[in-house]
Order: C-alpha cells, then structure tokens, then sequence
C-alpha cells in the first residue's frame, strides 16, 4: 500500500503530464488546420500534372523509345523503397504504420530474391527500420528544424531519386507515406512513382488519342515532365503525411488526456481511501485505549 | 459573344490565379505564343519568361516564370509552375539573387547547349523586368 505522500505525489504528477497532453492536443489542432489546407491547395497542382501525363502517354505511339520513367527498364531486380515518416515522436501509431507497410513489402521483395534498397526520410522511420533493415538504406535524410517543408525540399529528394535512377541503381520505385482521410483515420500507401503507375482514370482518356497538338514532341515534353511528375508527387506525400501526423497526434494526445484524466480519478478515490482508513484506525485506537483504562 | 475563357497558373503549394481572360501570352518552348478562345488543344512547355494575361476589362496581369507546363483543353489553360511569380510582388533582391544563381551556373562549363540557351534566355527576361 503506498502511503498518503507517495500517492499526492503521483497525482501532481499526472496533472501535470495531463496538461501537457492537452496543450499538445491544441497545438496539434492548429497545426491540423494548417496542414489541411495546404495539403488540398496542393491536391489540383499533382491532378492537373497527372492529368497531363496520361493525356500524353496514352498517345505515345511507339512505346520503345518512350521514356524510361513511363515504361521502366524493362527489368524489375531491384527494388528502391522511399519510407517517408516523420520526425518526431508523440503521434499515435503513425509512424508504426508506415513502417509497418513497408516492411510487409520488404519481406515479400526479398522472398521474392529482389534487390532491395531503402531510402528514409525522416528521422522516425530511420530508426524503427535500421535495426532489422540497417544494411539495406542506402540514404536518408530528415527535416529537423525545418517549420515548414516546402516544394524545393521535395525536389531535391525527387533529384537524388532520379540521379540514381539514371545511374541504374533500381528498376522500380515505391513511396510509402500516409494518406490524410480524416482525423481520425490516416491510411498508410504504397505508391509506385518508377514507372508511372496509370491504370486509374486511363479508360476516360483512352478515347483521346492524337487529340491534342504538342510542341515539342511528345517524347520530348515527357522527358521534360516526368522528372517534375516525381517531385510533384514526393511532395504531395509530404503534404499528406504533415495532415496526417498532426491528425494522429491529435488523436493521440486527446486519448493521453482522457486516459490521464481516468487515471486521476481512480488515485483521488484511493487517496481519499487510505486517508479515511488512516483516520479510522487512529480513532479505534484511540477509543480501543480509552476503553482499557 | 463571350471570347473569355479560363486560365490558372497553379504552383505546387496553391493555385495562384484562376479568372477568365480574354488572351494570354506564354513563353512557350519555341518561341512566345498568344493564345485566344476556341485555340486547338495544346501541351507544351515553358521556357523563362513572363506570362501575360489580357483579363476581361483589358486589364493586364503579369507572372514571371521559370520553367513550366502548359495544357490547354476544352477553353480551360492550365499552367503548371513551380516557379510562377506575380511581377507585382517580384522584389529585386529576388531578380538580384536569381540573376547571380544563373550567372553562377553559366560559368559551369559541364552545361549542355540546350541548358546554356534557356539560362541566356532567362538572364535576358530578367534584364526586361529590372527596366
């Protein structure tokens, strides 16, 4: 049984992680909101640019000299998977959930006899994934002490990715990011950007074909674009991911404060338990000796 | 007749103009070009430049841009740009610092001609916005 002080001092002590649960939960809402709306301002650049994309690969005639971007290498050996989490801590099972994804498809590569290759960003997924997988990164970076992550960050990643495409360092490429739906629910993705994933909306173009005018050639403008297309879709992973950590540190710390919240009341109830016990014991002590004279 | 149709300039982090205009001038890959209402369908791409839209009163609007991608569809342009700028709010540290970044990477003799080209170019439009 601990005694009166101990227990006065665990209560003081999950007030004060309370309030900080739900000053993190406020700051996390604001963030949220924040988030939000640049994660949708950035929403019509990435569908435009998509839009784009399919417009032109589906008139593409001679798919040989097409693009490597567009067609890939022909081979699909090696495996590059870009894990994108964030850096700090404190958000639900956010960054778990990532990484979780991840190294599902991790396993089924390397069953398969592919060559894996992880690229990490953000600090996070470095360290749930480099313990097990520690010999597989290849590169990592992280934005610690950045405020807010901007295009240019996400084209420099987009510019590592394609120097090691051109390099031939992987046949195919993944980003794994979390997916803002609401509050509540983030769901992790697995996005393939090398080569271009376009089953989605490809039936509504399909008819389109020769329709439009290009200048220069088509080939041309998707050596141009593509390259682009990967930043644009890196950094749309980042848009997402930021709503998304914020959402599930809300929820996160909103549950913290709930659950601090019981756990106070279940040691006020003992506290004033042992208390009253206390004084009992010391009043039948006290009538149990006036009572023997 | 209504001769409007729709233009909007959108940067990865918003949309950053979107209003019917009357014409709009690009500087496109080979060379500026207007486009008008009913113009074919097009996808190009743009090289630095300053793109100018005619609203419906007349009135000009101008954006600078680095690099880009144009679509045009159905009366809709859509301009894809990282780098789109209002001239308004261009400020010459801004045309100062981009000048001196593409002087820089001028003198990296490992450039191919193509790129040796469009940052002339681009050294060139700046030059026109100091004026």
């Amino acid at each position: 049984m601990p005694s009166l002080d101990d227990l006065k001092k665990r209560i003081t002590s999950v007030k004060s992680t309370q309030k900080i649960t739900k000053a993190m939960k406020m700051v996390a809402a604001a963030k949220l909101r924040k988030a939000q709306e640049s994660a949708e301002k950035g929403r019509p650049f990435s569908e435009k640019m998509n839009n784009i994309i399919l417009n032109l690969s589906s008139s593409i005639s001679d798919k040989e000299s097409a693009s490597k971007f567009l067609v890939g290498t022909g081979k699909d050996n090696v495996y590059l998977c870009v894990v994108i989490t964030a850096d700090r801590g404190l958000c639900g099972g956010f960054n778990t959930n990532i990484c979780r994804k991840a190294k599902n498809y991790f396993e089924k590569i390397l069953k398969e006899g592919k060559t894996l290759k992880i690229f990490t960003v953000g600090s996070k997924g470095h360290d749930q994934l480099k313990r097990v997988y520690g010999s597989y990164i290849i590169e990592k970076t992280n934005f610690k002490g950045f405020k807010n992550i901007s295009y240019k960050e996400a084209e420099e990643i987009g510019k590592k990715i394609i120097k090691l495409f051109n390099d031939n360092k992987f046949d195919v490429c993944k980003i794994f990011y979390n997916k803002f739906k609401n509050v509540i629910t983030q769901i992790p993705q697995a996005q393939q950007i090398i080569p271009i994933e376009n089953v989605q909306n490809k039936n509504e173009y399909k008819n389109l074909e020769n329709f439009y005018e290009f200048e220069p050639e088509e080939n041309e403008i998707l050596e141009d674009l593509l390259p682009r297309n990967i930043s644009t879709q890196i950094f749309k992973a980042f848009l997402e991911n930021a709503a998304s950590e914020q959402g599930s540190r809300m929820t996160a710390m909103d549950n913290a404060t709930r659950n601090a919240g019981d756990l106070v009341d279940k040691l006020t109830i003992t506290y004033n338990r042992s208390r009253q016990a206390a004084i009992t014991k010391e009043l039948i002590e006290i009538i149990s000796g006036a009572e023997s004279l | 007749m209504e001769e409007n149709f729709k233009l909007e300039i959108i940067s990865p982090e918003k949309i950053i103009y979107s209003q019917d205009t009357k014409m709009v001038t690009l500087p496109s890959y080979e060379g500026d070009m207007s486009i008008l209402k009913n113009h074919i369908s097009i996808i190009t791409f743009l090289r630095p430049g300053i793109i100018r839209a005619q609203n419906k009163e007349g009135n000009f609007e101008e954006f600078f841009v680095q690099d880009g991608t144009v679509e045009y569809f159905n009366d809709n342009l859509v301009v894809l740009s990282a780098s789109a700028i209002n001239v308004k709010s261009l400020s010459k540290e801004f045309v100062d610092n981009l000048n001196k970044d593409t002087k820089d990477k001028l003198a990296d003799k490992n450039i191919t001609d193509h790129d040796r080209y469009i940052l002339n170019h681009k050294l060139d439009v700046l030059k026109e916005i100091r004026v």
